[in-house]
Formats: C-alpha cells, structure tokens, sequence
C-alpha cells in the first residue's frame, strides 16, 4: 500500500466526502471527516519522512507513465505544505463538532462534513499534483466546497460574502487555466517537470509573458495578496468559525504554494525573478499589504475581521520572503507558512469558543472576557503573542528568518518596515486583550469558559506555536531544504 | 554549586502570591528576596569567585545561542542590588491590604490628590515579577533572553502605575508602555543587525558603529533616561502609588545602566550625554513643586554620572558607576520612601502643601534627612564613596571641563534633593497637618536603607570588594574630604544665612533663585532664562511632533478606519475592477520587461 500513499493522501478524503454526504446523519457524517483528516495526517507525515529520507517520490496515476499521464510528484516543499495543510485539518476537524453543532443547522450538517473532506483533498490534490491542468481542477473542487461551507454561516451576509468570493475566485481560476492553457499552447504538455524543460526553448516568444501575468493575477488573487485580497475580510468573518479556523490556515498557504511551484520550479528562479523581475512587483505590494493591512486591523472592531486583516498583512510578509528570492528569504515565507498556519488557527478558534458562548466577535461584547473565559482568553494571548514575533513562539522564528533575509541584501528600510508591522499587530491584539482583561464586564450576562471539546484543540494549537517558537530545528531545516530545492530550479 | 537562574524563583513567588492571602503572603514577599539573594551568593557568586564568569543553562535556537544566565562580577553585583531593592520595597510595602494606615488624613485632601491604593495583590504580585524581570535581564547573557526581560521590565511595571487607578495614571501607564516597548523593538533590531553581521546573538560589548551600535545605544538610552528620551521618569514614577515607586526606582534605570556598562564602556559619546544628564534636570527640579517629580530629576541627574562614568571607560570610571549605581538604588529609593511615607499618610506631594510635618512625623523626617545626606555625597555617606570614583576618573582621563560640569551638578545635588526635599515636606511654614508616624513597615524599611548608606558610606571595602575590576581606590584622603566639604557647607550655609534673615517670601520661588545665587554666584534671571528657553525648546519640539503625529493619524483613520476605503466591503464590480486594472498593469509590466 505504501507506494500508492501518494494517490491514497488525496483519494481517502475524495471517497469518504459521498460516504458522509449519503450517510445524511450528523454522527456518521463527522466519522468520516474525522477519518479522512486524521488520514490525510498520517499519510503526509509519512510521506514527508520519506521524501526527506530518499528524495522525490513520483508516482504515476494508474500507471500511465508521465509526461503522458498524470504525476503525483512530491518533494519536500509540497510535502511539508501537505503536512501543514493535514495538521491543520486534524484539528479543527474535532473542534468542528461541538463548534458546528450550535453554529449550523442540523440537516446541514452532514453536507458541512462532506464539503470539509472535499476541501481538504482539493487542498491536498493541488499540493502532491505535478501536473498544472490537476491544479487548477482542484483549485475548482477546494474553492467550490469553501464556497459552499462559508455560505453555511449563521449571519446572512455569508451570503454575499460567499457570492463575492464566488465571483472573485472564479476570475482567479479562470486567469490561472487561461495561463496553463498558453503554455500548453506553446509546449504541448502539462506536466511541471516536463514544461520546466520545454519553457526555456520557446521563451522568447510573447505568449510567455501574457501566460505569466494571467498566472501572476490568478494566483496572487487567490493568495489574497493586496490588493486582490478583497473577498478575504467578509469571507472569513462571515463564515462558521471551524470554517474559518480551517480556511485561514490551509487556503491562502496552498495558493502560497502554487506562487512558489509555478514561478520557482515551472517558470524557473532566473526567467521569473532575472527576466521578468517578479520581485519589483511582489515586495512592493506585500509591504503595502503589511503595513495597510496591520493598520485596518487596528482600527477594525469585529475581531473575526480584524483577524482577516491581520491575515492579509501575514500574507504579505510570506509573500516578501519570496520575493527577495534567496534561500533566507523563501524559507521565512515556507517557515511563515506552516507558523502562521499554527498561530492563525489558534486564534480563529479562539474566536470561535467566544462566538460559541457569546454570540457574537464584536470588541464591545468581549469585556471582562479574561475572567469569564480564562483559557480561551489566554489562548488568544498565546497566538497574539506569536503574531506579534515574540521570542519563543513561532512568530519569531519567522520574522527573524525574514529581517535576516532583508539585512542579507542590506535592504534596511524593508528590515525596519517588517519590526513596524510587528509594532502594529502589538497594537492590534492589545485593543483585544484591554477589552477582555481591563473593562469590566456586563454584570447581567451569564458567560462560562468555553466546553473542553472547544478548548483542548485551540490549546493544541496555541502549544505547538509555542513548541515550534522554542525547536524550531526541525521545521527551520525541511523550510531550509525545501528553499534550496527551489531555488536549484529543478526538483 | 550552580543555583537556578535568580528569575524563576520571583516568578514562581508572584504566582504564590497570586494565590495566598495574610501572614502567608507576606512570608513569601519578604522570603523570596531573601532565599534568592542567600541562593545567589552561596551558588553562583562562590561559583564566580572560585573559577570566573558561569555561562548557565545554555540552550540552541535556530543555530544561535541562547544563555538564560550568565553569572560574573558584573551581573552578580545588580543581581545583589536588586535582591536588596527588592526585599527593602517589600518589607516599605507590606502593610498594603490591611486598609488606611491608622492617622492618615487622605480623606480631607483634595480630588486630585487622593492616593489611590490599588489593590494589594495585584502591586505584590507586579512587583514580584518586576523584580524577576529585572534579574532576568541583568542575568541575561545573550541579547534574545535580554529583549524577552526587557519587555517584561515594561510590561509588568506599568501595572504599578496603573495601581494607582485614576485616569490620569491609566493615561501615563500607556505612555509608559508605549516608550518601553518601543525601546525594545529597537533593541530587538539591533540584535537582528548583530545577529546578521556577527553571526552571534552574545550579549557583549559593541563598537559604537554602524546603524546596530547606535540603534542599541538609543534603545538602553531610552530606559536610561537619556535626554530628550527622559520624560518617561519624571511623568511616570509620581503617577504611581506610593509603595510602586519605590520599585519604579530601583530596577528599571538600574537595567539600562548594566546593559550600557556591558555593551559600551568607553564609547566616547556616552561621557557627554551623561554629563549632560546630570546638569539639564536641575534646571526643572528646581521649579518643580511635587517632590516625588523633583526625585524623578534627581534621578536622571544620578543617572548623569553612572552614563559619563561608563563613557570615560576606564576600570575606575566603571567601577564608579556600578558602585553608583549600587548606592543609588538605596538612596533613591530611601527618598522615595520617605515622600511615599508623607504621601500615605497626608495624601499630598507638593511642596507648597507640606511643611511642618517634623513635628508629628520625627523618624520620617530624620531617616529622609539621611537619604537626603547621602544623595548629597556627605563624607561617611554612601554616595561620597562611589560618585567620587568617577569624578577622580574624569580628571585622571584629563577630562576637565566635564569634571566641572559635574561638580556644577554636584552642587545642584544638594540643593534639589538634600534641601529642598526634606525642608518643603518636613519643616519650611507649618501647612498645619498634624498626622503620625506611617505604618512600622515603612520606618523599617526606611531604617534598613539608611543603616546601608550610612554602612557603604563607613565600610566602602565590602563594597569595592564586589566591584568588577580590579583598583586601588581611597575615598577618605583629605583632597577628597575637604573638596566636598566646601561645596557642601556653602551650600548649606548659604541656605541657613536665607532662612534666618527671612528673605524668602513665597519658599518656592525664592529657594531656587536664591540657592542658585549663593552657590553658583549665578544671577536669578540665568536660572530662569536658561531653565525657561529649555522649557519653551523642549515644548515647541513636543508640540510639532504630536502635530505631526496628531494629522497622520487622521489620515489613517480617514483612509484605514472603519469606513475607510482600505477598511469597509466593496461592492463586487470594483473588485472585478481591481483585477482588470491589476492584469492590465502587469501585462505592460511584464511585456516591458521582457522587451515587447
């Protein structure tokens, strides 16, 4: 069975989606999900340990050898985004029953499950795939099943915030086939390791260059990189919380991923950041979305929003990582991958035992949070802690990799603009925790800490942020690897 | 024998205090000093003695280093002091939590002046970690462990501001925090640059060059209370309660001067900023009229010499300064113990409120007049045997001009803190307050701190003794006696000749003037010429910068607030927009680039 683990990642959660969906009873529903996630978990961990011990692995889709047909392809950078990705999953998805259960309608519930697994091995496929025309048909099933989750959420501007996410998701993939499908055009295959080798015989023609701008816009929309990010803040404020947990910490990073597959390892590091100068434009909008972004958020008074703005201010900094375009600088945005996954999480499922208890993630209904809730209170404070990037947490570890990478170039003022945007998401979690700690409280409301089944997995969450902060040995050296890897250009 | 690092025990104490009440907790308040201070000089401290510097508890992160304690001379000498400062602001703190101290007449004083008592665990329990922090960070043998305590130094001492729980002291905490944590994001910068150029993170000295010296040099500055940068003192300590800032005092300043004792002995900028330091805050002392503010001056001015001692480098200059800094942490603190102690008990400050107070409070008003002695550097006070090292160092480096700068401050010494603080409280027109003594705590804290001046001033060899190089040093010869004598009795005679001939109608004014007259020989008009034209600079620079600060953040609100363009939800047509506006963009870019 182990050679298959590759195909078997993605298709456990693609089989047991219908299975939930048909079993149409909440339990049986969650079994499957539960499953799948813990599955896709064990699979990309063990697939992970093995490309770190031989290699790449390939694996051919039933047999037909590549560039013929479809590869599975996994080296240690899709690897440790599938981990990340799985990690994820296993988490929220026991967080998502008891989180579920009072934030969606029962007879929805097993259709919830069956898009969740339906995310996930969308997510997953786009990851292991080495095959672009796979990309972007999981592209269509994660984006399609999130579309369906958010339109899930209790408020009823999930509905339009899912039809914008809808319409702006689809203009992404849309771009991003446009794109595959002229380079097709020019070298007649779809395969990443066969159009790397082809790409350079016809790159003095001009489809190349539409085809890399049409894939330029489609990812970064759908990385939500400023200023593209516009469907982000209502997406995830308006979705269920375990949706939100899930998509704040898997979607973005997987687009991150297709950012670094398609310009690193298709396009090539020398024609991307040489010819087409990529960086001029990556590192100007990131900042632009650290600093823009990081200031939204402080003035944001939803906390769900506030988050989503923060997201797009982080996203900005893996995307800077990349865009200096050396090894420092593409580990700080892999590291600040799988970190921010880890600290994002936990903070949207923070949020989300406030929203189980409260009702509702607006600053005024948080007060006197910090003696109510303890522990969800001081899980928001342990993720803060690591968006902020203080020692000890895995925000630091990326922003030191990231000022590093900066100061290696001697680009002082980027180095300086990234401390400012940690002084800002200072600012941002303070008005958070001034509200939950230092007003007092509405007497007259009865609020208890949130139950354990909320608890034990936002806390697994806020300790691996703190157990990664403090070993970052292990991550920090497949993030190393894995931006070498690139970098090579080959895989 | 290798002992824990000195932190773990505060912190685990502020957790046992969080959780017990009564007789236990102040067991623990005044036991968790003691124990650590017994710990660190049987482990650590022989450990030191028998075989040089101890670089503990070392632990890898991302290829770097990190030393959560490193014991040698250096440190260990903070690392006594702040056990020291810390049991004396326990045992001055211990009567909070038994309600009112019996006599006091806080209620019939004005809004404004009513003390605010806070609560007593919260006070213990930031207090506690404060103390922790401060050990952490002067432990800390590498810049990340140093940030780390750098920021708990702020974070955990602003909630003794806001103890006092008045609006105004909310507002100041914030200020406070702000200023600290933005001090150690530029430390925590500077540490990236070194970490990058040096490829170690160690907590060592570090040449005055290139933008990390100097970013770490304004980081340890701000903490320092370098000028322009040294508002935070003298707005915060007053703001806090009357026990809070006497551990104000101690710790945080006493930080910064070990870290720029680490990091930049010798650097040649620091002998003027110091210098400057120890003449500008007298100028506002003497027109300031709350005495707990007057002591926030003074301090900058003590600051001044350790600075100018770190920056002329020698072994003597940076023994003075630590020995200072050792002598200055009692003496200050004594000060601040005695105003906390008229505070408590009379719920006022300001020098024109008080007076007469020697008649009801005798053991106060004698014990501030030994703080008062030894801040002013009496021979057989602590001060006389530690600022005189660096004053003997400036000349030795020929350093004759800054020599005189500080004798000038010297002498302004004596009269902002040895004279005016113990006169306005205790003697000077009877306000007429008739209280008592405060609380037996506070005169038994206050009664330790004057036994160690007077016992520094005595026995300066237990002192030296610790100090970090090696020197020979005499303090008692009779230049050094008789050169201080004569600043001090002119000083003083002069201040007696005013008060028998009654020339000073309205006491505020006419000491600053005439004080000046006597022993400066300078005209009342420079005093106010100078002090007033530094005044108006100082408030025109703030005034523009929060100008400046006060539109930019207008403009982000207009453009980031809620209903800013970048803040609120956008219809999906001008999304759609963005993108077309986007491809197109990258398309003329890119066909640019690649040379249409």
């Amino acid at each position: 069975m182990s050679e298959h683990l590759p195909a078997l990642l993605v298709v456990v959660p693609l089989i047991l989606a219908p299975v939930a969906a048909l079993s149409n009873r909440p339990r049986a529903a969650f079994a499957a999900a539960f499953a799948g996630c813990w599955w896709a978990l064990y699979a990309s961990l063990a697939l992970l340990t093995r490309v770190r011990s031989e290699g790449v692995i390939s694996y051919a889709l039933g047999g037909w050898a590549p560039p013929y047909g479809i590869e599975l392809r996994l080296d240690l950078v899709n690897a440790f985004v599938a981990v990340t990705v799985a990690t994820i999953g296993a988490v929220v998805i026991p967080y998502a029953w008891t989180s579920v259960k009072k934030e969606i309608t029962e007879d929805r519930i097993p259709l919830f499950y069956t898009a969740f697994l339906l995310m996930l091995s969308g997510l997953l496929g786009i990851t292991v795939t080495g095959d672009v025309f796979n990309v972007f048909v999981f592209l269509e099933i994660s984006s399609l099943s999130a579309y369906s989750m958010i339109a899930l959420g209790q408020d009823r501007r999930a509905l339009t915030a899912t039809f914008q996410y809808l319409i702006m998701g689809s203009v992404g993939a849309t771009f991003i086939v446009i794109g595959i499908g002229f380079m097709y055009v020019m070298t007649g295959t779809l395969n990443m390791a066969d159009l790397a080798e082809r790409l350079p015989a016809v790159m003095d023609n001009r489809t190349i260059p539409v085809a890399f701008t049409f894939l330029t816009v489609g990812i970064t929309l759908k990385l939500a990189l400023f200023p593209l990010h516009l469907w982000l803040p209502n997406a995830y404020t308006y979705a269920p919380s375990a949706v939100t947990a899930f998509m704040a910490s898997t979607a973005t990073k997987v687009s991150v991923y297709l950012l670094l597959r398609f310009f690193f390892t298709i396009f090539g590091f020398a024609f991307a950041f040489g010819q087409m100068r990529l960086n001029m434009v990556l590192m100007p909008l990131s900042l632009v979305a650290i600093l823009a972004m990081s200031l939204v958020a402080i003035y944001e008074i939803n906390v769900k929003r506030l988050l989503a703005f923060s997201s797009v201010a982080q996203i900005g900094y893996m995307v800077l990582g990349i865009s200096f375009g050396s090894v420092l600088g593409v580990t700080a945005g892999l590291l600040h991958i799988f970190n921010h996954a880890l600290m994002k999480g936990a903070l949207f499922m923070a949020m989300g035992c406030v929203m189980y208890r409260v009702g509702s993630v607006q600053l005024s209904k948080m007060a006197g949070l910090g003696k109510k809730m303890p522990w969800t209170m001081a899980a928001f404070v342990g993720g803060g802690l690591s968006l902020i990037g203080v020692p000890l947490t895995v925000g630091f570890i990326s922003k030191w990799y990231l000022v590093q990478a900066a100061l290696e170039q001697g680009n002082w003022l980027v180095a300086g603009l990234v401390m400012i945007g940690s002084l800002m998401a200072l600012v941002y979690i303070w008005k958070v925790v001034e509200v939950a700690y230092f007003q007092e409280a509405d007497s007259d409301v009865e609020i208890r800490e949130a139950p354990l089944s909320l608890l034990i997995p936002t806390w697994v969450l806020v300790i691996a942020s703190f157990w990664f902060g403090i070993d970052a040995s292990t991550t920090a050296q497949v993030a190393t690897d894995a931006a070498e890897l690139l970098l090579r250009g080959g895989s | 024998m290798t002992s824990l690092p000195p932190f773990v025990l505060f912190f685990v104490g502020a957790l046992v205090v969080a959780l017990t009440k009564g007789a236990v907790r102040k067991a623990v308040v005044l036991g968790v000093p003691l124990v650590g201070l017994g710990s660190l000089w049987m482990g650590a401290g022989q450990d030191v003695a028998a075989s040089g510097p101890q670089l503990l508890y070392q632990l890898e992160l991302i290829g770097y280093t990190l030393t959560p304690f490193r014991a040698d001379k250096l440190s260990l000498l903070f690392g006594y002091l702040f056990h020291i400062a810390a049991f004396l602001g326990f045992v001055y703190a211990l009567h909070l939590g038994d309600g009112a101290p019996d006599g006091s007449v806080a209620e019939d004083v004005g809004e404004d002046d009513v003390v605010g008592n806070g609560t007593a665990t919260l006070q213990h329990v930031a207090a506690m970690l404060y103390a922790g922090s401060a050990l952490g960070a002067v432990f800390a043998g590498d810049f990340i462990t140093l940030f780390v305590f750098w920021e708990l130094l702020a974070i955990t001492s602003v909630f003794l501001i806001w103890a006092r729980d008045s609006e105004r002291s909310y507002a100041t905490g914030f200020r406070y925090l702000i200023i600290h944590v933005v001090s150690g994001v530029l430390l925590l910068s500077a540490a990236l640059m070194i970490a990058h150029r040096t490829g170690s993170i160690e907590f060592g000295a570090v040449p005055l060059q290139g933008a990390a010296g100097w970013i770490l040099l304004l980081s340890f500055g701000i903490k320092a209370g370098f000028p322009l940068v040294h508002n935070w003192i003298t707005e915060a300590y007053p703001e806090s309660t009357p026990t809070g800032t006497v551990f104000l005092s101690a710790f945080t300043t006493k930080v910064a001067v070990y870290a720029l004792a680490r990091s930049f002995a010798g650097a040649d900028p620091l002998i003027y900023i110091g210098t400057a330091m120890t003449f500008f805050p007298i100028f506002y002392a003497v027109l300031e009229n709350d005495l707990r503010r007057v002591l926030g001056y003074s301090m900058i001015n003590q600051i001044g010499f350790m600075v100018a001692g770190i920056g002329i480098g020698t072994a003597m200059a940076v023994n003075g300064a630590v020995a200072h800094a050792f002598a200055d942490v009692i003496f200050k603190g004594l000060l601040f113990m005695s105003m906390g102690a008229v505070m408590t008990m009379t719920g006022r400050t300001k020098g024109t409120d008080l007076g007469g107070l020697y008649k009801t409070m005798p053991i106060t008003a004698t014990l501030c007049i030994f703080g008062a002695a030894a801040i002013s550097a009496f021979p057989l006070f602590s001060a006389f045997v530690t600022k005189s090292m660096i004053m003997v160092a400036a000349v030795d480096e020929h350093h004759y001009i800054v020599w005189l700068f500080m004798l000038f401050a010297s002498a302004g010494v004596l009269e902002h803190a040895g004279i005016k603080i113990p006169y306005f409280a205790f003697f000077a027109h009877d306000s007429g307050i008739r209280t008592k003594e405060p609380p037996k705590n506070m005169l038994v804290a206050m009664s330790i701190g004057a036994v160690l001046c007077v016992l520094i001033g005595v026995f300066p060899g237990q002192l030296y003794a610790l100090l970090p190089f090696e020197m020979d040093y005499h303090p008692y010869d009779t230049y050094h006696v008789v050169t201080q004598m004569q600043l001090l009795v002119f000083g003083a005679l002069g201040f007696i000749t005013l008060v028998k001939s009654g020339i000073y109608p309205d006491e505020k004014r006419a000491v600053h003037i005439d004080a000046e007259v006597l022993y400066r020989r300078l005209g009342p008009w420079l005093v106010r010429t100078v002090g007033g034209a530094v005044a108006r600079v100082d408030a025109a620079v703030r005034a523009s910068v929060m100008g400046v600060v006060g539109s930019v953040l207008g403009a982000a609100d207009r453009s980031h607030g809620q209903m800013g363009p970048l803040a609120r939800s956008w219809p999906s047509g001008s999304m759609v927009l963005w993108v077309a506006i986007l491809l197109a963009a990258y398309l003329l870019f890119y066909l640019w680039e690649f040379g249409l």
